[in-house]
């Protein structure tokens, strides 16, 4: 196992090194002078010389990438054109909302998931089994913006029981140690505002777990029927052993297999995806970042959002492979 | 004469399809005597692994039984769940028919070898696993304390047989159901696995129920044999008997259907036609449309179960007096 983690993560130099490379030559494959596009018409000409020459795009482009591969492994990102803030300063506090909010979101997703998915499986046909998969449907199909704003209805406005956006109270605003809210309020034993971030965190986990968790749930009660009629859950119930463990034991750890495999796409997707609930929910995260950077066509902020969240979807691939591993003995390594 | 460990009368098995409902097992009697080996003969599709689900309560869900399985006083066809679960793998156990899938693949060995005896011995973990290692040497495989941390998949077919045997035999039952147990082998594998059984049998006092279609099977291994056609059983004799002087026409066709069984270098024989499908059971002897001593009376009435001399007993009017009852004894080829 240890020598397979091993290989594995030496496998995902190259892949990153080639996705830096893809990334960076995004910016360059704009027809014309990108500091033409970014700058519009009516720019003058010093000012387009100008960031040309600041965006490096007058030397060679191999230069460039070395250049930009030297900033990265010094956690360099460059510079905003916007804020004419260094990049890494400005992006870590907005992917830590997002991987706060998504991390929030999948624990939802898998717990209610792949619960709902086995219960449905034991109870095949039964009317909890109907009641799941049609919530599943629904879940799949609801539009995300809609049901963020119903949740903003009735629970925030009409009960009052939770926040409608952002955060963390801004009266009391948060000291930010890692930027992960959760984390932080633990870290300086404020007990209230940890309250108040896990209140903030409801309503947009909710919104952002529920396609997910419909998912989760569907994939797990088919992978749950198909294991429960092998022959080897049959050996188990003529050894005697009672149904909650034959479910839960011998046919969940099987089961896990496929589910493991969506559980890890549907985290990825998260972390990109979560723009229209970050809107909605007014969640300063990298998706809202990134919309305003595009917005304002400021590539290198474009440019590094895309890299970071690419990472993050080959890291939890990693994961992923790793828990096949851990899961399945027949993996080879 | 032993007495009966397990008296299964007048056992129907149904299950509830799209077509209605299809008697698979048509009111059958047999008993398997403490210590004995019974063998189970016919062709597929007659009802032989339905009739061992039934006595391990392992149905699907769609299956129902009626009649009486009685196992040491208790009647297992009217036994409640929890009743049933203490009797499986602990009193009876059983092995079926595919070594390669019948092992859960994400567990290893040990883990499941022990786990009968936790729940039935209530055991502790090392005194289980010191006895899996013992059962594991009594089925002949080599290094078991190794074999005990193995997955499933690192062993062959004929290993996985015997790990299946040994995790029959924890529990030290009265009953083992063996269906099929070496169909899925190869020729001198399955010599050595009927082998092991027949040691297995004469050194404990457990009682086998032999499934299978393969007569080489019911000579080498069983003392007493019953004959099953189409959910019925035509039918029962000791196993000396059953091959001296067969009475029914189907178990004269079967015999006569085994190479070499009679030395003789002809065509090898085959009983013409094709077994019935269940639900398509016509009135009279299920077996006439293949019967070459097929009469009149065979197509219209049923022939019941009529004793003969030594405990042989038969379902066909060859051996009814036409006009009174009395059974006549004879021999057919
Ligand atoms: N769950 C089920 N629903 C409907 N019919 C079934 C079901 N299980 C078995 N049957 C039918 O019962 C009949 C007997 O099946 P069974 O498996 O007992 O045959 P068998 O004698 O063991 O044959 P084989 O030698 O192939 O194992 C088959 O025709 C099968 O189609
Ligand atoms: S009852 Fe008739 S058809 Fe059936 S086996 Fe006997 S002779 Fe053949
Ligand atoms: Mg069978």
């Amino acid at each position: 196992m240890l020598s397979y983690t091993i290989r594995r993560v030496g496998q995902l130099i190259p892949v990153l090194l080639g996705m830096v490379f893809i990334v960076f030559m995004m910016i360059r494959a704009i027809p014309g002078n990108p500091a033409q596009l970014i700058l519009g018409q009516q720019a003058s000409k010093q000012a387009i010389e100008e960031l040309t020459k600041q965006l490096g795009l007058t030397e060679p482009w191999y230069t460039q990438f070395v250049e930009y591969m030297k900033g990265l492994f010094q956690g360099d990102l460059g510079m905003s054109l916007k804020t004419r803030n260094p990049i890494s300063d400005e992006l870590w506090p907005h992917l830590a909302a997002t991987i706060e909010l998504a991390f929030v979101a999948m624990i939802i997703a898998v717990i209610i998931g792949v619960n709902a998915g086995i219960i449905s499986a034991w109870l095949q046909n039964s009317w909890f089994d109907y009641g799941v998969m049609l919530i599943a449907l629904i879940g799949i199909s609801m539009p995300i913006f809609w049901f963020g704003l119903m949740e903003q209805y009735f629970v925030s406005i009409q009960l009052d029981l939770l926040p409608t956006t952002g955060r963390e109270d801004v009266r009391a605003p948060i000291e930010a140690i890692t930027n992960l809210y959760l984390l932080d309020t633990l870290i300086q034993g404020n007990f209230s505002q940890f309250i108040e971030v896990v209140k903030h965190l409801i309503l947009p986990g909710i919104a952002l777990g529920t396609i997910p968790m419909a998912i989760i749930a569907r994939m797990t009660r088919s992978s749950m029927l198909e294991v429960m009629k092998s022959d080897y859950i049959r050996t188990a119930r003529a050894k005697g052993l009672k149904m909650p463990l034959v479910v839960y034991k011998h046919s969940l750890k099987n089961a896990m297999i496929p589910v493991v495999t969506v559980i890890g796409l549907q985290a990825g997707l998260l972390l990109g995806g979560a723009i229209l609930t970050e809107t909605i929910f007014g969640w300063p995260g990298i998706g809202t970042y990134i919309y305003d950077a595009i917005s304002s066509r400021d590539y290198p902020v474009i440019q590094s959002g895309i890299l970071v969240i690419a990472t993050l979807f080959v890291f939890i691939n990693l994961i992923v492979d790793l828990l096949y591993a851990a899961i399945d003995p027949r993996i080879k390594y | 004469m032993s007495s009966p460990v397990l008296n299964v009368h007048r056992l129907k098995t149904a299950f509830a399809t799209d077509d209605g409902e299809v008697t698979v097992v048509n009111d059958i009697d047999f008993h398997v005597n403490a210590g004995e080996v019974l063998g189970i003969v016919g062709e597929s599709g007659c009802g032989k692994s339905v009739t061992s689900l039934s006595v391990m309560g392992l149905l699907p869900a769609n299956g129902k039984v009626h009649g009486d399985i009685v196992f040491k006083g208790e009647n297992l066809a009217r036994a409640s769940d929890q009743k049933m679960r203490s009797i499986r793998g602990n009193e009876i156990a059983m092995i079926f028919q595919e070594p390669m899938t019948s092992l859960n693949p994400v567990f290893t060995i040990g883990s499941q070898l022990i786990e009968a005896l936790k729940i039935h011995k209530k055991m502790s973990k090392k005194q289980a696993q010191q006895l899996a290692i013992a059962k594991l040497k009594e089925v002949g495989l080599p290094r078991a304390e190794e074999l005990m941390k193995d997955f499933p998949h690192q062993l062959s077919g004929g290993m996985r047989q015997r790990v299946m045997i040994a995790m029959a035999m924890m529990c030290s039952p009265q009953l083992l159901i063996a269906d099929e147990p070496t169909t899925a082998l190869d020729v001198t594998i399955q010599a050595q696995i009927l082998e092991l059984m027949t040691k297995l049998n004469s050194e404990t006092d457990t009682a086998i129920m032999m499934i299978t279609h393969d007569l080489g099977v019911v000579a080498e291994m069983c003392q007493r044999v019953v004959v099953m056609y189409a959910g019925k059983i035509v039918e029962e004799a000791d196993v000396v008997s059953l091959f001296k002087n067969p009475k029914h026409p189907y178990t004269v066709g079967l015999i006569r259907s085994v190479p070499d069984m009679r030395g003789k270098k002809e065509r090898l024989y085959s009983i013409p036609g094709n077994v019935p499908k269940p639900g398509s059971i016509q009135t009279g002897c299920q077996f006439a449309p293949r019967c070459e001593h097929a009469m009149e009376r065979c197509f219209q009435e049923t022939p019941e179960l009529t004793s003969l001399a030594e405990a042989q007993k038969v379902r066909c009017w060859l051996y009814v007096e036409s006009k009174g009852e009395g059974a006549v004894d004879r021999t057919i080829s």
